[in-house]
């Protein structure tokens, strides 16, 4: 077989065992390509090797290392060992850490050219991906999520051992429930320092000075102690008002929690906002994982780092990974976020290289700017899957995948298809795909928008209803009754439409028995 | 880049998570298990049980939209045929194809299914259950010692050396003593060489020559570490109290037994061997079967080797009398008896195993459990309230502060509710 790879270079590997000196080997070839060919920018990394039984338990503890405990973990241990044991499911070669050292496990029992491509693709795509995405440079502290997990472990322990397991179990299960409405969607208001801070008073000073006028003195004042009663309007100001990061607001707001509490509830707020980048960034992190494995494997088969044979087994399994049923396919199960993440980045360096008319039409910016390779940088820096799809997406890709939209209107009797891969449609298409991964639009709008502190102390939220679809009504009752527990007083949702302002549905709970009083 | 091999690190992470979850979905976990066990055969409790349990208990809500209702749209990839205007008919079960917006963990409201461990099915299993009236606690003097520290000594065994105490009393020893330390006889021998190539004045070198002398010679005669310094860990054997229990099978195998009930009654018998044992570490168990005659057996030959014969159920209970007389002292034991049997006695004999059960057995026993197996097909005329011979003769002996319990069975599914009934916790005693 070599004799006839004429080539220059030596095999790195050779058969499908793998030991350390082979990874070794494999990671400096994969790094130098990475790091000098593509340009990527990585944390450093650690490569972790674990048993199958490990990666289990890293599925059911959310896929970090450490992870306080629950016992939703303990079920979704338990289902996903029985899948598994069964063979209805296959484990995931690999986990990524967002964390500096980057953390990518790898399992004992892949075979070599599995490995390779696995550091390719977490070690390097995911990894570059959490480095310099926008969204996680932004939100996540990669250096100190692990010391912040070991603190919440050790205070859940502490606390379970303290104040009992049922009490613990009772905070986590309602904060659990609470978890997608526990982020922060825009960056607050930065608490100034103190230099800032003294800067802008003596600017106030400043300006109150140039501006003096004594006749202010003269105008008379209300009477010292008759203030008059706060309007709904101060009020809601004063509690910040409506709110639709419901987990922070009952941490910070809720009158009968304990002080151990707030702090459960922060720790589950914490690591839902940590992953919160991950869950708008699918397509991309996927997309630009798989985008960079491909070239990276590519670029050790061109140089004739690996053999045919292991480049043949990296096909087969790049292949499925990328594969996207149709519709219609009884495998279909939407839209396969490696595969759109994937034909996109090969699109983009498509476009810059070799563009089209229609693409220059399209895209006048990127369209034959050459160095396809920064032209996908740049959207991996500055994009999440909204915004990417709906800046990216070409009618080249969309006639590929031959995407069309389907209306389904509960009214009518039947589907309607909307828009095809045609030339009226490319547009509204690919606007309505990149609401699909809106979150903002996924994602239910829910907002607390009044409380009483001073009257019935009762808790008022709003669902504000997009094209009549309600929430489901047996689990907006169970989370109802967790935010009531937290909250200690009655709760009331109210469903109300977006366009019109009507109400459609109410849900309310009364204060947890025991509690109130 | 750093490569790190986990693989050896402690498994079983997931264990405490495991177990907030079983005791999480404890209640359907209990009534899974107690409908599984009657599906099962006894052998097979020593395997794990896949056990399904509602996914109510154990849901994690969260707010999401519903999946019927309103106007939604998706971007669907695979055209094939459409254009734009077309209508499809609506697919069946909500939108095969149609993406899954509603849902995001596809969980639902499906059963719950997972496997248990066998030592997780047993512990639910056989929780609760509780031999009555562990009442008599003796000390047996053959078996149960335990070790505890009790301090030290100054013999023992090399095993047993107490490093730390022998090196403090060397220590403060060579304290006392004033023993040198090499630390400082080094210094005066460099202090003496010194001396030696200064060609400091005679007198002052044979002053320092004696003093190395003499610290030599008293580290020699200090001893670093003296037998008077060792000490070893003392440990005294202490007799650990224990409740010594005794339990009988007796099972009668005559002909009148037919393959059937012989089977339930060595269901029934298993599980309690099982329980024992699980249980009860120290409990003596005695196997008595019996035709027109008794014999005090081994459990492989209890459980599974044939025999014929008429029926006579006072040779069993004279043969427990006999063994409980030899061995079980009933001052020192408790003693506890589950006799199964189908129910046929002589008729001449009914009279002798009343008195004998009334007069001797039931008075030594803590507990007597009764139980009666019958053919699957007999039910009706149970029904019509027929009782056998060897029924009424017990339901005579049975008595408000007699121990006597008596259950019937038909059906291999009885046994394991009434296997709970006989020993849950609650009933203790009754």
């Amino acid at each position: 077989m070599t004799a006839v790879i004429t080539k220059p270079g030596a095999l790195i590997y050779d058969g499908v065992d793998w030991d350390y000196d082979t990874i070794k080997r494999v990671y400096d070839a994969i790094e130098h390509i990475a790091l000098n060919e593509m340009g990527l920018n990585v944390y450093p990394n650690q490569i972790e090797v674990i048993t199958a039984e490990q990666m289990l338990d890293a599925y059911s503890s959310i896929g970090m290392p450490l992870m306080y405990k629950h016992w939703s973990f303990g079920k979704h241990f338990a289902r996903d060992e029985m899948l598994y044991r069964k063979g209805y499911r296959g484990l995931a070669y690999e986990i990524v850490i967002n964390s500096s050292p980057c953390i990518s496990y790898i399992m004992e029992e892949n075979t070599m050219t599995m490995q390779t491509l696995v550091i390719a693709h977490a070690a390097f795509g995911h990894n570059h991906f959490f480095k310099n995405n926008q969204l996680f440079q932004q939100w996540t502290d990669a250096e100190g999520i692990l010391d912040y997990l070991e603190f919440a472990k050790t205070y859940i322990n502490q606390c379970e051992e303290r104040y009992g397991y049922a009490a613990v179990e009772r905070v986590l299960d309602a904060a659990h429930a609470l978890m997608s409405q526990g982020v922060h969607k825009y960056p607050k208001k930065r608490t100034l320092d103190l230099r800032l801070e003294q800067k802008r008073e003596r600017e106030r000073q400043e300006y109150q000075e140039q501006t003096f006028n004594d006749l202010w003195r003269t105008v008379p004042r209300p009477a010292a102690g008759q203030r008059p009663p706060k309007s709904v309007s101060e009020r809601k100001k004063l509690l910040g008002l409506p709110e639709e990061n419901i987990l922070y607001f009952l941490e910070k707001k809720a009158p009968r929690l304990e002080h151990w509490q707030r702090e459960l509830l922060r720790i589950v707020r914490h690591i839902s906002q940590y992953f919160y980048p991950q869950k708008q960034t699918k397509v991309m992190n996927e997309g630009c994982a798989t985008f960079v494995h491909y070239q990276i494997m590519s670029r050790l088969h061109e140089t004739g780092q690996i053999s045919e044979g292991a480049f043949l087994e990296f096909l087969h399994s790049h292949t499925s990974v990328v594969f996207q049923p149709e519709f219609d396919d009884k495998r279909f199960s939407g839209i396969n976020p490696y595969a759109l993440g994937f034909a996109m980045m090969q699109d983009i360096v498509r476009i810059a290289e070799q563009p089209t008319d229609e693409d220059r039409q399209y895209f006048p910016d990127l369209a034959g700017r050459g160095d396809g390779m920064a032209a996908v940088r740049e959207a991996w820096a500055n994009f999440r899957d909204e915004s990417f799809i709906l800046q990216y997406l070409s009618p080249h890709l969309m006639r590929k995948l031959k995407l069309f939209s389907v209306r389904d209107d509960a009214e009518d009797p039947y589907l309607l298809v909307d828009h095809i891969h045609n030339e009226r449609g490319y547009r509204s298409l690919r606007k309505m795909l990149a609401r699909q991964y809106d979150l903002g639009f996924l994602e239910p709008d829910i907002q607390i928008v009044d409380v009483d502190l001073a009257g019935d102390r009762k808790l008022i939220l709003h669902h504000r209803v997009t094209n009549g679809v309600l929430l489901d009504e047996s689990d907006a009752k169970a989370v109802l009754r967790h935010i009531a527990n937290l909250w200690g007083y009655e709760v009331q949702l109210v469903e109300v439409s977006a366009v019109s302002d009507a109400i459609l549905k109410e849900h309310a709970v009364t204060a947890p028995s025991g509690v109130s009083g | 880049m750093n490569i790190i091999d986990r693989r050896l690190n402690p498994q079983g992470k997931s264990l405490a998570n495991r177990q907030r979850f079983l005791r999480r979905a404890k209640e359907q976990v209990v009534k899974a298990v107690r409908d599984a066990s009657g599906k099962r055969g006894i052998q097979d409790l020593e395997n794990g049980e896949k056990v399904t349990i509602a996914a109510g208990g154990v849901r994690e809500p969260s707010f999401h939209r519903s999946g019927s209702g309103g106007v939604r749209d998706y971007v669907v990839p695979g055209n094939k045929e459409y254009v734009e205007g077309d209508t499809i008919p609506r697919p069946e079960g909500g939108g095969g194809g149609r993406g899954n917006e509603g849902s995001a963990d596809g969980e639902g409201e499906d059963d719950f299914r997972f496997v248990l461990s066998r030592d997780e099915f047993l512990d639910i299993f056989l929780e609760d259950l509780e031999l009555p009236d562990l009442v008599k606690q003796k000390v047996k003097q053959t078996e149960s010692h335990t070790l505890t520290r009790a301090g030290y000594s100054v013999s023992g065994s090399p095993a047993n050396l107490s490093l730390v105490r022998t090196m403090r009393n060397s220590l403060s020893r060579r304290i006392a003593l004033r023993r040198p330390k090499p630390a400082e006889i080094a210094e005066l021998e460099a202090l003496l060489r010194e001396a030696e190539e200064a060609g400091e004045d005679p007198e002052r070198l044979q002053e320092l020559r004696q003093e190395l002398e003499r610290q030599i010679l008293r580290s020699k005669r200090i001893p670093f570490i003296d037998p008077i310094d060792v000490r070893y860990n003392r440990f005294d054997t202490v007799p650990k109290p224990i409740a010594q229990a005794v339990m009988f099978c007796l099972m009668d195998v005559s002909g009148s037994m037919t393959e059937h009930m012989k089977d339930l009654a060595k269901r029934f018998f298993m599980l309690l061997f099982l329980f024992l044992k699980r249980r009860y570490g120290a409990v003596d168990i005695v196997f008595i079967r019996h035709t027109h005659e008794a014999k005090e057996v081994d459990e492989e030959t209890f459980f599974y080797s044939a025999e014929t014969g008429g029926t006579v159920v006072s040779t069993a209970l004279e043969e427990m009398r006999k063994v409980i007389e030899e061995r079980y002292p009933p001052q020192d034991w408790n003693i506890y008896a589950a006799q199964a049997s189908d129910g046929d006695n002589m008729s001449s004999d009914n009279a002798k195993s009343a008195a004998l059960l009334r007069d001797v057995i039931v008075p030594y026993c803590q507990y007597f459990a009764y139980i009666e197996v019958a053919a699957e097909h007999n039910m009706g005329l149970s029904a019509l309230g027929r009782e056998t011979e060897l029924w009424r003769t017990y339901k005579q002996v049975q008595g408000p502060d007699r121990p006597l319990a008596m259950r019937r069975v038909r059906s291999r599914r009885e046994i394991f509710p009434v296997f709970r009934d006989l020993f849950a916790r609650d009933k203790a005693g009754a």
